[in-house]
């Protein structure tokens, strides 16, 4: 590979290689810049024309131009309330447990190598899961509860991940120190290590739902509808949300409704948009009024 | 902190000598309690992760067996039609794992070399400046939705090739899996990054010593030195590729062909149980059982994967010099 003699000419010959690949790299690069721009702008000028209000408070309808995403936008905001509402303690709480509470013995190397697994199944097979336990099994039906459920075994893995990396930048002074003063282990916990780690906690947890919300497959499996003359008046309710109509409009031939799928992307990459805004917003608000 | 038990001795007796005097032992029993409750809540939440894995194992296990008492193992792997919902049925399942391999294959394409360039480009070569433009766009990339990708696909990408491409059909695998490749190449290319940058400066000092060209240094040593940990990407991409749903359901179609050609309609496994949910295929009936077939392929094709991957990370992680 690595030549000894040079000559001028081989000296040329290499400096051109070079020349030549960090060029390539360069538009490489550019690559993922442009992909983004084209994909931003081909989404915004299809659909911005049809985001007016009435695009916000209506229902789905046969006509393209009358159809909106008013139960759409209001399962999607339900259903990540009740996913984080489900997968906030639990994902927390199972991080606590491991940083915080368990020995290292083969048991927690399981359930940690278990967690590492659980982030790669494909998200359909959650579907698949949510269908037979929850939907069928459970008999809770094509709900908003099945599909929270749903999704929060899907969070889980992210959540609990980002939720230890908060807990270890707690520094352990200041547990020894809560220790020391004759507090419980849960006492420690609760009374210092979270109070301290919950900006970056929150940060990674926000973060991670932000993927529930544009999650689109296992909601298909389980059962999501499309057509919905009401909004959903409990968890029992059925339900639609914003990607699986979004799925719905692209897939129809006619034109007038892919407009409409483009309008629904630009206000669900908004809403993205605004959860990862205020993960930001935490992340650096509380840094500052760290004690330590 | 398990490991911490000096310091906990020493809180011990503090809490004797001091802090506990005017507390009562219903008190104590009390937090004593609440101490163990808490434990348990907390154990019961880290062993749902493992439960959950049992119950995705079980289930998928569970109703395939009942499908394959109807159809033998050896027709539903080998078979290559696919037709389920016929009323002859047929159930060999090669030409979805055809989609689903056609499509992975196409983003790899892609992504591959991409993505290692991205990484050598932003390891190696890029300026700080140049770093803090692309790492958030990539990072943007990986968190676009893909139903998002799925309507790029269909409504640009597919319009834009059959201007090139003339036999080029509505619904096809070649611009369902260029998408696919956008949507990975951001794993690709950070996970390659990491592992170009674990590479010792020691390494590249002497081959630069040595009087090689950056050029040769970077595929002469530090590539090769990397090996392991971008071979782990491009595993874990194509892992993502194979379990991505809302691309091919969009923009590949819903024929399974048994095909390689890029240029045609195509059903992935994913696109297959997505289509089958959202029918009227009835509770219980051997059309609904095929998804849980197709489901547990799917999930070993997938967790193979990912096992391989993370054991290639895992066994090079010192072996660097």
């Amino acid at each position: 590979m690595i030549q000894v003699v040079s000559t001028p000419q081989w000296r040329a010959r290499e400096y051109r290689r070079e020349q030549l690949f960090q060029l390539l790299g360069a538009l490489i690069v550019l690559f993922a810049l442009t992909t983004l721009v084209v994909l931003l702008t081909k989404i915004l000028l299809d659909g911005f024309a049809r985001l007016n209000p009435e695009f916000f408070t209506s229902f789905p309808s046969r006509r393209a131009s009358q159809a909106g995403i008013l139960p759409a936008l209001v399962g999607s905001a339900y259903l990540l309330l009740l996913t984080a509402a489900i997968a906030i303690p639990i994902g927390v709480g199972a991080a606590i447990y491991l940083e915080e509470f368990a020995r290292r013995n083969w048991f927690m190397r399981l359930v940690e190598i278990n967690i590492t697994n659980l982030a790669g199944v494909p998200s359909v097979i959650y579907g698949l899961l949510g269908l037979q336990v929850f939907v069928r099994t459970l008999m809770m039906e094509r709900s908003l509860l099945a599909g929270a459920w749903t999704m929060a075994l899907l969070a889980l893995p992210v959540i609990i991940t980002a939720a230890r990396e908060g807990l270890r930048t707690v520094p352990k002074s200041l547990r020894d120190g809560s220790l020391a003063l004759g507090a419980t282990q849960w006492q420690t916990v609760r009374y210092t290590v979270l109070p301290v780690a919950m900006p970056s906690v929150l940060t990674g947890v926000i973060l991670s739902l932000s993927r529930v919300v544009g999650e689109t497959a296992p909601l298909l499996v389980i059962g999501a509808v499309v057509y919905i003359g009401t909004l959903p008046s409990s968890v029992f309710s059925s339900f639609t949300v914003l990607p699986v109509q979004i799925y719905n409009w692209t897939t129809r031939p006619q034109h007038a409704f892919q407009e409409n799928a483009a309008a629904g992307i630009i206000v669900l990459l908004a809403l993205l948009l605004t959860m990862n805004a205020v993960a930001i917003y935490l992340r650096n608000r509380y840094q500052k009024r760290l004690p330590i | 902190m398990p490991n911490n038990a000096p310091a906990t001795e020493v809180g011990v007796s503090y809490t004797r000598a001091v802090v506990q005097v005017g507390v009562s032992s219903r008190n104590r029993r009390r937090v004593r309690m609440e101490e163990k409750a808490v434990r348990a809540f907390l154990f019961l939440c880290a062993l749902l992760g493992v439960l959950t894995t049992f119950a995705i194992v079980f289930i998928l296990f569970s109703e395939s067996l009942s499908f394959f008492e109807a159809v033998s193992p050896g027709h539903f792997l080998t078979g290559t039609v696919w037709t389920p919902t016929f009323k002859d049925p047929s159930f060999g399942v090669l030409p979805l794992v055809m989609g689903t391999l056609l499509t992975s294959l196409i983003a790899l394409l892609l992504a591959g070399p991409v993505g290692l360039l991205t990484a050598i480009y932003l390891s190696e070569y890029a300026s700080p400046r140049v770093r803090r433009v692309v790492k958030p766009t990539l990072e943007v990339l990986a968190g676009i939705p893909t139903v998002v990708y799925g309507y790029f696909a269909l409504t640009f990408l597919t319009p834009l090739l059959q201007k090139f491409i003339p036999g080029l059909e509505g619904f096809n695998a070649l611009s369902a899996g260029l998408v696919m490749g956008i949507m990975i190449l951001p794993t690709i290319a950070s996970l390659s990054e990491d592992a170009l940058y674990a590479v010792p400066n020691s390494l590249r000092y002497a081959s630069l010593a040595l009087g090689a060209t950056r050029f040769q240094t970077v595929w002469g040593v530090v590539v090769p030195a990397a090996m392991s940990g971008v071979s782990a990407s491009f595993l874990l991409g194509i892992s993502r590729a194979v379990g991505e749903t809302m691309i091919v359901a969009i923009a590949a179609g819903s024929q399974p062909n048994f095909t390689f050609n890029p240029l045609v309609a195509v059903q992935t496994m994913t696109a297959y149980i997505v289509q089958i949910t959202m029918g009227d295929t009835p509770y219980g009936s051997i059309g609904y059982q095929t998804i849980f077939a197709v489901g547990l392929l799917l999930f070993l094709i997938t967790l193979a994967l990912n096992l391989t991957s993370e054991a290639i990370r895992q066994r090079y992680k010192g072996a660097r010099v």
